[in-house]
Order: structure tokens, then C-alpha cells, then sequence
């Protein structure tokens, strides 16, 4: 499975490496799939000190920060893939709280629970009060919008946002919006945001510089992965118009429960694993369903993302651990020149 | 229990059972009217709809179950009718009373669709 989803990795960024795109000065990318990441995130500076090697060496200086995205905790889901998921959000949290540079918040991708249940969402509610970042943004996925129409999940996680669900904030001078593209689906769509959120997004970027850094988060990719199994967002093309005059924009989602990467022009799109199951490369198997890995490998394809924002290149660097020590230091480059090897 | 309470519930479960058969009645009756009454089946697997077209007799309840370790429902494009969520194993009925096409979709993945043809 890890071998496969290399291969897959691999591919990608050959063909990201093949766009002509010069993506010099606002994005860099490195995802690890083994020790030396975990170990490396610990020791600090890592991501931002490989970026200014290759940049700015003024990296570093107040205003930079990190903060960490997690994905598909599926809280209730009990079955062969993952019998414990709540152990290995537990573990997630365990793996944040030890990062030597404190992130500023977490976001949260969706999928919160598995069946929208009170319960479920309680149980979320406590692991994550174990968390040393206090603040943490939320979108839900479309499990979380099983009940009353996503009642439930708006009750809890929704104060102050519009509609399903969506918001924006700014936070040292990146501005972040979390979209909801799970809710009124369509019989053979994929992912939706509807009329009226794009509306409101559009109105939401007006007037903002160009310069200003963009962070979009939602649960289902916001650009077409796999639409045979949905993975996909339809009027995404639409939203993905209003952004093209910023200069980086990073898109983050969840939902695949694998990491995919791609670059178009300044936008920058990643997919995170969950910290629950994996689930199968696009169509690699039947369908998408949870694929069961041995037990002793579970926490080598669960994990969370860690993005770093570098102000004096306006950039943001995406790094991907496992939650659990992979054996070898299977690291690879992000394909945008950052070198992935560990510090050490 | 006490036996005291026994002997209530015996002495009130007839009761009970005459007035629903009361407030049934009509309903009971039209449902025994249809004689090619019957029952149809469609099984939820690995994100399928099986068969994805099912043809069966006005009167038919056809029984959706969820064989997938991920939560599906089968809701009616036109509202006609709609699953609660179902759960591994779960099930949900619905009773075709009317001659006619009734496409469905599964609201959490709605790439999966599929279609109930009433004769």
C-alpha cells in the first residue's frame, strides 16, 4: 500500500515537474512518509530553514508560523480498518502537542464523526480538548452532515459562520476561508458548493491585496481527483476563478483519506491522510472503501498535515508525517525544489 | 415483573392490538388488495447500487440494505421517498404504490444513483 501510493506520488510530481510553471518565491512543498519527519518537525526550523536555504534567509523573523490541518477522524467508525479511531486521533493530538514549534490553531477538514451522532461528536469534542492548541477551525465533511441537515454539526461547530457552515478569518496576514462542499448534493454530482456560498465568496476576496496569501480549506478536493468516485468538487472551476489574481493560494482538503499534491499556475492543492483509515488510490480497487492494513502499519497511513507560512517569501510549506515511525526514511521531494532529506 | 403486572399487560395487549387494527384499517385492507404484492431486494455494495435498475409490480416493497462499512442512504430524486441513514447492515423499506420511474441517489455519495421502475 505505502508503495503504491509512492509510486502514485511519484507520478504526480513527475507531471508537476513537466507543467513549465515557475512556482519560484511562493510555494514550497515537501511531504515525508517516514522517521526522519517526525523527528524532524521535533528538532524545529525544519521546513522553514530548508525553504530559506533555498530562498530567503531572512526566514524566521516574527510573523512566520505553523499550524497544523488533521482530516477524517471518523469518530464512531469501529470496523476491521480501524477499530480505535479515537486511539489514533488521541495519537494525532499526542503528535502535535510534542512539535517543539507550537502551531498557532488546527484545522480540521471534515469527517468529524462517522454518523453525525451526539455522542460521536462529544467524544471528538474531549480528545481534542487535549490539544495544546486551543484554537481549532472546523468544516464538516459529509458525515457530519447526516442529522437534520447537518443541525448537529452547525449547533456545535458552526457559531458565526454563514449558511452551512463557511467563514474566513486572517490570521498574520494570511487569510483563510473554510468552504462547505458537502451539503445539498446533487444525484450524480460530486462535491457542491451552490449558488450562494460561491456568492459569498467572491465577496468575501473583494478588495483584498493580491498579495495577501490565501488559504481555502474544505473536505471534498476542490479540483477533480478521481469523479468516478466523486472526489471531486463541480463547480469548483468557478470558486478556483476567484482566487487566480492572488499570488499563493493554498488549497487544503481532506476527504481521500491519502495525500495528493498538485500545482496549477500559483495554486497550490493538497489532500491530507485521516487519522482514522486509509482508503484506496483512485481506482485501484472496487471502491472507495476503507482498505484494512496490518495492524502494525495503520499509523503509517494515518497522519496530519503541518503547514508552515514563511512571511518573507509570503509561502507556505505543506509537510505530511504519519503518525507512526515507518522504519525507513522514505522521504521525497515536493517536486518544487525544497530538498526533503532529514536534518541529522 | 410482578404478576400483578402480568395479568395487566395480558389483559391490555388484545385491547391494544383492536384499536391498531382500527386505526390500520383501511391501510391493511389496500395493501391486501394488491395481489402480486412481493418483495424486492437491493443491496448496497462497495458504493453500488445492485441492480442499479430494479422493474417490480405496483405494490412491491423493495428493501435496500447496506452491505459497506460506510454509511449510505437512498433517497428519491423527485422527494418521493427518502432512507434514514443506514448504517452497515441497516435496512430501509419502501412500498411502491403507483405505476412509474422513480430514480434515486445515495445523498452522501451521489455518484451512486439508481432506479426503481414500477409496472
Amino acid at each position: 500500500m505505502p508503495d503504491k501510493k509512492q509510486d502514485l506520488i511519484d507520478q504526480q510530481l513527475q507531471d508537476l515537474n513537466n507543467d513549465g510553471v515557475d512556482r519560484r518565491g511562493f510555494l514550497k512543498c515537501m511531504a515525508w512518509t517516514g522517521t526522519g519527519l517526525v523527528w524532524t518537525m521535533s528538532g524545529g526550523i525544519p521546513v522553514s530553514r530548508a525553504f530559506a536555504k533555498s530562498h530567503d534567509r531572512k526566514a524566521g523573523k516574527g510573523g512566520d508560523f505553523s499550524f497544523v490541518q488533521i482530516s477524517d477522524s471518523h469518530i464512531g467508525f469501529s470496523k476491521p480498518a480501524n477499530p480505535d479511531v479515537t486511539a489514533t486521533l488521541q495519537t494525532a493530538i499526542n503528535k502535535i502537542n510534542a512539535m517543539a514549534d507550537k502551531p498557532d490553531f488546527i484545522i480540521h477538514t471534515g469527517d468529524l464523526s462517522q454518523l453525525s451522532k451526539p455522542s460521536e461528536f462529544d467524544t471528538l469534542d474531549q480528545v481534542l480538548r487535549g490539544a495544546s492548541a486551543k484554537q481549532i477551525y472546523f468544516v464538516p465533511g459529509e458525515h457530519d452532515m447526516l442529522s437534520d441537515n447537518g443541525d448537529e454539526y452547525l449547533q456545535r461547530y458552526g457559531k458565526g459562520t454563514t449558511g452551512n457552515g463557511w467563514y474566513s478569518f486572517d490570521h498574520k496576514g494570511v487569510h483563510f476561508i473554510g468552504l462547505v462542499n458537502v451539503a445539498n448534493l446533487k444525484a450524480g454530482g460530486m462535491g457542491s458548493l451552490g449558488h450562494e456560498q460561491l456568492e459569498w465568496f467572491e465577496d468575501d476576496l473583494r478588495g483584498r491585496s493580491a498579495s495577501t496569501p490565501i488559504v481555502l480549506f474544505a473536505h471534498i478536493p476542490l479540483w477533480t481527483i478521481y469523479p468516478d468516485w466523486g472526489w471531486g468538487t463541480d463547480d469548483s472551476e468557478q470558486a478556483l476563478s476567484y482566487v487566480k489574481r492572488f499570488g499563493s493560494v493554498t488549497v487544503l482538503n481532506g476527504h481521500i483519506h491519502q495525500i495528493m499534491q498538485k500545482v496549477e499556475g500559483k495554486v497550490s492543492f493538497h489532500t491530507a491522510m485521516s487519522t482514522a483509515f486509509p482508503q484506496p488510490a483512485p481506482g485501484t480497487a472496487p471502491s472507495a472503501g476503507p482498505v484494512k492494513v496490518p495492524a502494525d502499519q495503520l499509523q503509517r497511513v494515518l497522519g496530519i498535515t503541518d503547514v508552515n507560512y514563511v512571511v518573507s517569501g509570503r509561502s507556505l510549506a505543506v509537510v505530511d508525517s504519519p503518525l507512526g515511525d515507518s522504519g525507513s526514511s522514505a522521504s521525497w521531494n515536493g517536486g518544487l525544489g525544497a530538498v526533503g532529506s532529514p536534518l541529522g | 415483573m410482578t404478576r400483578k403486572n402480568v395479568w395487566l399487560a395480558s389483559l391490555a395487549t388484545p385491547v391494544v392490538i383492536a384499536m391498531l387494527l382500527l386505526l390500520a384499517g383501511s391501510s391493511s385492507v389496500t395493501a391486501n388488495d394488491q395481489p402480486s404484492a412481493a418483495n424486492a431486494a437491493v443491496k448496497i455494495d462497495n458504493f453500488v447500487f445492485g441492480p442499479q435498475t430494479i422493474t417490480v409490480p405496483v405494490g412491491t416493497t423493495v428493501t435496500w440494505t447496506n452491505s459497506d462499512d460506510i454509511p449510505h442512504t437512498a433517497v428519491s430524486t423527485d422527494g418521493v421517498f427518502k432512507s434514514k441513514v443506514m448504517d452497515t447492515d441497516e435496512h430501509f423499506s419502501y412500498t411502491f404504490t403507483k405505476a412509474g420511474t422513480y430514480p434515486y441517489y445515495c445523498s452522501v455519495h451521489p455518484k451512486m444513483t439508481g432506479k426503481v421502475v414500477v409496472q
